[in-house]
């Protein structure tokens, strides 16, 4: 992919800002990234169009795996470099809380990493950490760059 | 059997990205997702993002269970337990989404969804997903 390999010639392989905006479906859902040193927190600020049901302006359970599998990919792309997009093989969500309409946090964690899969397991969560909002885990092919 | 073009369409997220419904029968549906440039996960390829097929996957799972409504004819509250997915083979460019639900079993506290998603043939799956709600979840938000 042409912006990992550019990143990663301006000495900005770990910028995952730039690449989730490079990204039109993370932007269209307005996904940031709060790096504090080697530690990589995904941000999904609320927004209407991410509602599924509102009745109780719940965040839609597509936009919830869509935000596991974003932050997922973040984490690997940021420890390790790879040539293209991780492709998802699988993904596993458990579907814990309704997500409410504040903003969303996630963190991901590379269980293993492989030659060519990785598995990751990631969180997500609003206001307490310890009580997350939905929980994933999945398998990702990788081209190592 | 409840509205359920009107209840897609309620949904922002769905209206946000395009979702309709193209058919449905009893416990199950087909739900298309039109191509769209802002639905793009890698512009260098013009692939749509694989988090578009979680939400029609899991949207047209969620219909496939409200297809029958319950004993009080109203429409059913629920929640997605889970959702697995498989990606079989990468989505082509340019090309409309459908995903295809059945809903093969439904106790009282639970329904059990498969689906596939493909472009034009259903026999070329680009992913598969197996489901479980939770029927009869408060409607009311959590304090």
């Amino acid at each position: 992919m042409k912006i990992l390999a550019e990143l990663r010639a301006q000495g900005r392989a770990q910028d995952m800002q730039a690449l989730v905006d490079h990204l039109p479906y993370a932007r269209f859902l307005g996904i940031r990234i709060d790096r504090k040193g080697n530690e990589v927190t995904t941000v999904l600020p609320f927004s209407d169009h991410l509602v599924g049901n509102t009745r109780l302006r719940a965040l839609h359970g597509g936009v919830i795996g869509a935000f596991l599998e974003i932050t997922s990919i973040v984490q690997l792309l940021f420890d390790t470099s790879c040539e293209r997009l991780p492709k998802t093989i699988d993904i596993s969500i458990d579907y814990l809380r309704s997500g409410r309409p504040v903003e969303t946090y996630g963190r991901a964690i590379v269980t293993r990493h492989g030659r060519r899969v990785a598995n990751v397991r990631t969180e997500i969560w609003q206001e307490e950490r310890s009580a997350p909002v939905a929980a994933a885990h999945g398998h990702y092919l990788l081209t190592p760059a | 059997m409840p509205d359920l073009e009107d209840h897609l369409a309620q949904i922002p997220h769905a209206a946000a990205i395009g979702m309709t419904l193209v058919s449905r029968a009893a416990n199950s549906c087909v739900v298309r997702v039109p191509y769209a440039e802002h639905l793009v996960g890698d512009p260098d390829t013009g692939v749509i993002h694989g988090g578009v097929i979680t939400a029609l996957l899991d949207n047209a799972s969620g219909i496939a269970v409200r297809a029958e409504p319950d004993a009080a004819g109203e429409e059913r509250s629920m929640a997605t337990l889970d959702l697995r997915i498989d990606y079989m083979r990468p989505a082509q460019p340019r090309e409309d989404l459908f995903a295809e639900a059945h809903c093969y079993r439904m106790t009282s506290n639970v329904a059990f969804v498969r689906a596939i998603a493909y472009h034009g043939d259903r026999n070329d799956p680009i992913a598969s997903s197996v489901a479980t709600f939770m029927l009869g979840t408060p409607s009311t938000p959590r304090p």
